[in-house]
Formats: structure tokens, sequence, C-alpha cells
């Protein structure tokens, strides 16, 4: 090497170079920082060999540990899951007429209820179970139930869906278009008497007549509705797709008749039972016991 | 301190032999032992501070079935702190804040009365500090035992000695790590679980890295932490003025230096200082005193001690090194009488340290006294706002969640004022017994969280309205919170 002396005033070694009469301080790095510097090498040299690290053509090298990101997340899911196996266990012991009554276990399933709404029913009904009544999705948090809001019924309607074909067991209702059976003026008159079954307008008796002759027969004689078939209550504050005269008048000629998936199968059974705690919980939800009591409504043979 | 800007021309360099050290190697402190009354001072300090130490997580305070019995507690599982009787949720962290302003206001008013006692005595670096020296006293013997053995090879025998002192030193170090733990969990409970295993991990980790820094901090850097590390001694000496009192070697007495033998030979050209070296020798921090006031000072006083005893010895008036303020000195230095000491208290400046020091705790002890011991929070949903039920009512939900800061379950009743007509539900009740007001139970000392249900009749305008909570005891606390029902047509 080049000529290293000692610089006099620092008492420090020159690195022996010197440039236009500019010399440098040789100043090595901190021992312990070397050191530090040669065991990562070292470490470096063995996570090399154990976890994946050299990308290749194809793709990169495994490690002979045999880690992997997705394998390291699927044993994190499963681990939550073994977390929640005692809870889904009793859930799918308890019968959903039971849950009410397992407080803890209820709030549970709430919770687990909540999560799995935002993933599969948000879409439809909204992120707060409102609903839209542009497009005609039903809002959950009232107490509006078109085929029940007991906790079985709720379940039924998860399991079996709504207007599904290929399940004999789904909820099903079909309202007759009415396009080209009433005259203008006869119309008018319908809609008025159905808009007064709610007080939104004044009785008219034509209009009953003809509600009498083609709608009681499902809708019920004072519009009360009926649940065994699913036609919708005309005499309360509530209107699915609208209450305004043309929404009532566009309903009765051209009906619009919303679908929900069956459940069944794509969910499992604990989800669709913890869905029907949520949606029971949103604070419309019909007692069970007393629904069951009621002779008028049949819960036993469709919910 | 070398100026590293100034850096010598090349020509220069050769003129300089001798190149300035940039970096300053620790010199060990020996300190030697001494008697006196200052250090019979910091003997009782280190006794009560210690004692405090380990002694009050053993204390117990009842609180009834639903609390712990510890007296100083810091339950972070259960976001509580417990100090006698005084519980402190999260809510409430600003009790805590103000404490720690009142340590710190109380850290300014006895600097300024008493200078830098807090470091010469009642500091944990100092407390902890001594106790180390005493052990190395204990184990090499006193300042010139161990100045030899510190010098001396490595034999067998420096090699044993060493290891034992090390591992005293890891003895009182754990033992510091272990106190700690005891404050965050039921100590009786904990010191079992320690020793069998059964504790947390956290618990053996901030053991762990406790005993490292006590044994680092008090083991080994000692006078260093006080010197570079700490804050404390920087803020002070922009506290400290002519009226601080502080440790003060009177030059205007002692110099010119020289021993007892050279001033009997030529009487009245020495000062009182015989140059002993004994006010080095003792110190913890290993300054000289007769350097002047220095940020190494911590005033512990010890230089008094060993002064006086030499004083004594050769028949000179105590005193050559004593607390004094610079003012009282040169009151002395020209022949006054210096002034009582208590004078120096009564200065604006500490009285007004103490009043506000005073006015900031009994503010704290008037809010705790006066706290509520209910409250009340009210979320109003917001997706959907508010719902239309079947016979034209308007409802809301809220999630309310009511505190019963007691420890013992309380009846609450929630009402809905000022809502004409408004009926209301809960989770845990149902719609059918919907009623303008509802009974909660909330268990003790707990956040209850209830979701509920409001219900006007049909045509209520959106309108502001409020929860009022009452608890159902003598005390019959209140909390009212103001929130909105929001209704078709609101525009908020």
């Amino acid at each position: 090497m080049a000529n290293r002396r000692i610089d006099k005033p620092t008492g420090t070694e020159t690195v022996g170079h010197e440039w236009d009469g500019i010399e440098e301080l040789n100043t090595p790095l901190p021992r312990w920082w070397l050191w530090t510097f040669y065991l990562c090498i070292i470490f470096s040299a063995g996570y090399v060999v154990a976890y994946p690290a050299w990308p290749l053509v194809e793709k990169g090298t495994e490690g002979v540990l045999g880690w992997t990101s997705r394998g390291q997340l699927a044993d994190e899911l499963g681990a939550a899951d073994l977390a929640k196996v005692s809870v889904r266990e009793a859930l799918a012991r308890t019968p959903i007429e039971r849950l009410p009554e397992d407080s803890a276990l209820m709030a549970q399933a709430v919770a687990g209820g909540r999560a799995a709404f935002k993933v599969n029913c948000s879409q439809c009904h909204g992120s707060g179970a409102a609903g839209s009544q542009l497009l005609g999705y039903p809002n959950l948090n009232d107490d509006d139930w078109l085929w029940g809001g007991d906790p079985r019924a709720i379940e039924y309607t998860l399991v079996h869906g709504i207007r599904q074909a290929g399940d004999d067991e789904t909820r099903f209702s079909a309202m007759p278009p009415f396009a080209g059976a009433f005259e203008p003026a006869q119309l008018d008159a319908l809609i008025t008497h159905v808009l007064s079954l709610s007080g939104k307008a004044q009785p008219n008796p034509a209009g009953a007549q003809t509600f009498a002759d083609n709608c009681a027969a499902c809708h019920g004689p004072q519009g009360e509705g009926s649940r065994d078939v699913g036609a919708p209550r005309l005499n309360d504050a509530i209107w699915l797709r609208g209450s305004s005269r043309d929404d009532l008048r566009a309903q009765i000629l051209n009906p619009k008749m919303g679908v929900m998936p069956k459940w069944e199968g794509r969910l499992d059974p604990v989800t669709i039972r913890m869905l029907t705690a949520y949606v029971h919980s949103l604070g419309g939800g019909e007692d069970f016991v007393e629904v069951a009591a009621d002779p008028a409504v049949d819960v036993d043979a469709q919910p | 301190m070398h100026n590293l800007s100034t850096a010598p021309e090349p020509g220069e360099a050769e003129r300089d032999p001798q190149p300035e050290k940039l970096y300053e190697a620790r010199a060990a402190v020996h300190n030697k032992r001494i008697d006196g009354p200052f250090r019979r001072f910091k003997w009782f300090v280190m006794l009560v501070t210690l004692g405090i130490y380990y002694v009050t997580p053993w204390l117990r305070w009842d609180r009834g079935p639903y609390a712990p019995d510890q007296a100083v507690l810091v339950d972070m599982a259960n976001r509580r702190f417990y100090m006698f009787g005084i519980e402190i949720w999260p809510h409430e962290f600003y009790f805590v804040a103000g404490l720690l302003i009142m340590a710190g206001i109380g850290l300014f008013l006895i600097t300024s009365a008493v200078g830098r006692a807090w470091c010469g005595y009642a500091c944990p670096q100092t407390v902890w500090t001594d106790l180390f020296q005493h052990v190395d006293r204990f184990v090499d013997g006193d300042r010139n035992a161990r100045v030899r053995l510190d010098a001396a090879p490595w034999t067998w025998g420096k090699v044993t000695r060493r290891a034992f002192k090390w591992s005293l030193y890891a003895v009182i170090g754990f033992a510091t790590g272990g106190a700690w733990i005891l404050y965050f969990a039921d100590a009786p409970t904990l010191l079992r679980d320690f020793f069998t295993g059964q504790a947390a991990s956290i618990a053996y980790i901030t053991v762990a890295v406790l005993t490292l820094t006590t044994v680092t901090l008090g083991g080994f850097m000692r006078e260093q932490v006080c010197i570079y590390m700490c804050p404390w001694p920087r803020i002070q000496t922009a506290m400290l003025d002519e009226k601080s009192l502080m440790v003060t070697y009177k030059d205007w007495r002692g110099e010119p230096r020289g021993s007892v033998k050279k001033a009997q030979k030529n009487p009245g050209e020495f000062g009182d200082c015989i140059d002993c070296m004994q006010c080095v020798a003792v110190c913890p921090t290993g300054i000289d005193i007769r350097e002047g006031a220095q940020i190494g000072c911590i005033t512990c006083a010890l230089c008094i001690d060993a002064c006086d005893k030499v004083m004594a010895e050769v028949g000179r008036p105590r005193g050559l090194i004593d607390y004094a303020t610079l003012e009282d000195c040169e009151r002395e230095a020209r022949g006054e009488t210096p002034r009582p000491p208590w004078r120096t208290l009564l200065r604006p400046r500490i009285i007004a340290y103490t009043l506000i020091w005073a006015s900031i705790g009994l503010g704290l002890l008037f809010a705790l006294g006066v706290r509520s011991h209910t409250d009340l929070t009210v979320s109003p949903d917001r997706n959907p706002p508010f719902m239309l039920m079947s016979d034209g009512s308007v409802r809301n939900s809220f999630t309310l969640k009511l505190r019963n800061m007691e420890s013992r379950p309380r009846d609450m009743e929630i009402a809905v004022e000022g809502l004409l007509g408004a009926v209301m539900w809960s989770d845990t009740t149902r719609r059918e017994d919907a009623a303008a007001t509802q009974i909660v139970n909330v268990a003790a000392d707990q956040t209850q969280t209830v979701r509920a249900y409001v219900m006007a009749p049909g045509g209520t305008p959106a309108q502001d309205f409020a929860f009022r909570i009452t608890s159902q005891d003598e005390q019959r606390e209140t909390d009212t919170v103001e929130t909105r029902f929001s209704a078709p047509g609101d525009q908020p």
C-alpha cells in the first residue's frame, strides 16, 4: 500500500493516499458494528437455506423449513376457527327456538351474524340492513315481515330462500299482473281504496268492490296481508315498493317480486343460525313463543 | 472541549506534539467510607425509600367483594388504577397526569428551596448507586483496597471476588425488577405464580429487563447516568441562582491550601484547607467540590461530613465545605454574618411554587371528591338513522354505555326526556314492555352496553332530546346526554 502515516493532530492513521495534498484519515468501523455485520451475513446464509429466498424462473427456492406466507395464514385462520369451535358446537346443538334463552350464546351468535351479514347480505339489504325502496330490498330493522319475523321463520327464509327454483320448500308467492284488467277509472278507484286502508286517502266504495273481487283473496279483506302466501300487508305504513299512486299503479299492472338466494349449501348451518340471530336482534324481531301460541299463524307447517 | 471547527493548519500539526484527546475514558470512582450526620441522613432516606418501594405492594385495602384488596395496584388487564381509597378509570387519567405535574412542580419547589436535594438523597439512581457502592465496599474493602484490586491483574482470586460481587449485583437487580411487577397484579398470587413458572410471560420479561437495567445503571454506569444521561441536572442548572442552597467550598476561607506543617511554619499564609483530598475520596461521583459548583455534584453532602471530621481533627471550625447559598458566601467573605437558613426559604419563587403545587393538589382532591360515579354515553345509529314502523311510528336505535364506578352492582333507570309520547325498550327487554323509562342492572365497577330502541308516534319531527340515567340508590346520581331523534324529512 501507499505511504501510511500517523496524523499527528488526531493521532489517527491515514489511508495512505494523497490527492492534491488532501489526505484521508482511516477511521475504521466500530468493532461491535463489524461483528454485528458478520453475524448478519452468517444469519442470512442460514436464512436463505431455511426460508424461501431466491427467485427462479418458475418459482423461487422453497427453503427446507417449508414455510410459506399462505401456509402461515392458513394456520392462523385454523387457529382462529379452533378458538370458535366451542361456540359453533353450542350453536349447532341449540335449536333456534332455545337460542334467546341463552343470552351469552345469543350475544356471540349476534356478533358472528353481524360479520357474516356484512359479507353475504349487505350487497342487497345494505350494511345497516335498511334495505332499499328503490331496488325493492326489504328493510330488516322494522316490524313488517313478509314471511314472518320470529327466529324460526327467519332461519327458514335463510335456508330456503325466496322464489328459488329447484327448492320445493322455498318461500314462494306470485301476484298476477293486472295489466289490461281494469278500466283507468276503476284502477284509480282501486288505488284510492288501497291507500285508504292505511288512512292515506278517503274511502272509495267502487275501489273497495274491485279490491274485494280481485285482491282480498290474498291480501285479506282489510288488506292485512298473509304470511302463508307471502302477501304483503297493505294497511300499514311500510311500502316496500313505494306508496305514491304511480308506485301502486306500476305494482298492480306489472308486479315486481323479489328473490333471495337459498343459503343452504352456500353457508353452513351454524352461520345461518348466527345470521338469524343477528337479523332478529335488529329490533324488529318477533317473539317466537308468542307467535307460536297464536293460532292464526301456523308456524309449524311453513313458518 | 476540543474545538473541532478550528482544525490546525497542516504546518501547525508538527508544532503540536501532544494531541488533545477527543474522548475521555471513565475513571472508576472508589469512594471512601465516611460517617457523619449527612451520611446517617442518607442511610435514613435509603431505608425509607427502599421501604416504601418494597412494602407498598403488600399493603392491603378492603374494597368489598367486587374489587381487589391491594392498596396500590395498576390493574392493566381491567384498566383500573387503585391507590388506597382512590380508584381511577382510564377516562380519568388526568388525575394521574395531575399527579405527575405535581411531582414535576414538587421537584422545582425542592430545587428552589434546598437545591439538588432530590439528586443527593431520594433519586432512585442515587439510592441504588449508593447500595451498589456499599456492596463494593462489603466485598472488596474500602477505597484503597478497591483501587489496588482494580489495578491488579486478573488472578483467580480477583475473578472469584468479581463473580461474587456481580452475583450480588444480579440479586439486587432481580429484587428491584421483581418488586416492580408486584405493583401490577395481586402481589401474593403473583409471587407464587412467578416462582412456580405460572406467571404471564410479560412478568418474566419485565423482571429480566429491569434486572439488566438496574445492574447496568446502578452497578456499572453509576455517576455517568447523572452526568451524561439525566436531563434533570441540566434543568436544575438553569434553576439554580445565587439564592440556592448548595454544597459549597468556601474558597475565601480555604485558599491558599497548605498542609498543617506548612501552615505552622508560615503562619497567616495559608487558608483552612489542608489539601487532604478527603472531600474527593468520599465523593460518590468522584468530583472535587473545591473546583466550585458543577453538574457532577449531586449535593449528597458526604464531603461536608468528611471535611468537618478533618477540621475537628486539626482544630479548625467546621463548615469549610457546607450547605450555603452564593449570596451568603459573599456576605461571609465580606465578614458579615450569614442570614439564618430559613430566610432563604421565604422567597417569592418558593412561595409561588408552593402555592401552585398546593392548589393543583387541592384541585385534584376536590375533583376526586365531587366526581360522579355514574356516567352515560350515547351513540345514535347512523345506518339507518331512523326506522318507519308498520303503524307509522318512527323508531331510532342508540347504543348506550352506562358506567357504574361504584364497587357494587346498581340498578339504573334510563329515561327519555323531551320527546313527546316516546317509549323505549332495549335488547334485553321485550317490545311489549316498552315504556318511557327502563331499569337496567349494571354490574359492580363495570360499563354496561345497552341497545336502546326509542319509538315516537308517527309525525314526530326530527328533534333533539336527552337520555337521563339515575342510579336507583340513596345517592341518586344522574347523568344526562343530549342526542338527536331522526325522522323522515330530517335535514341535519
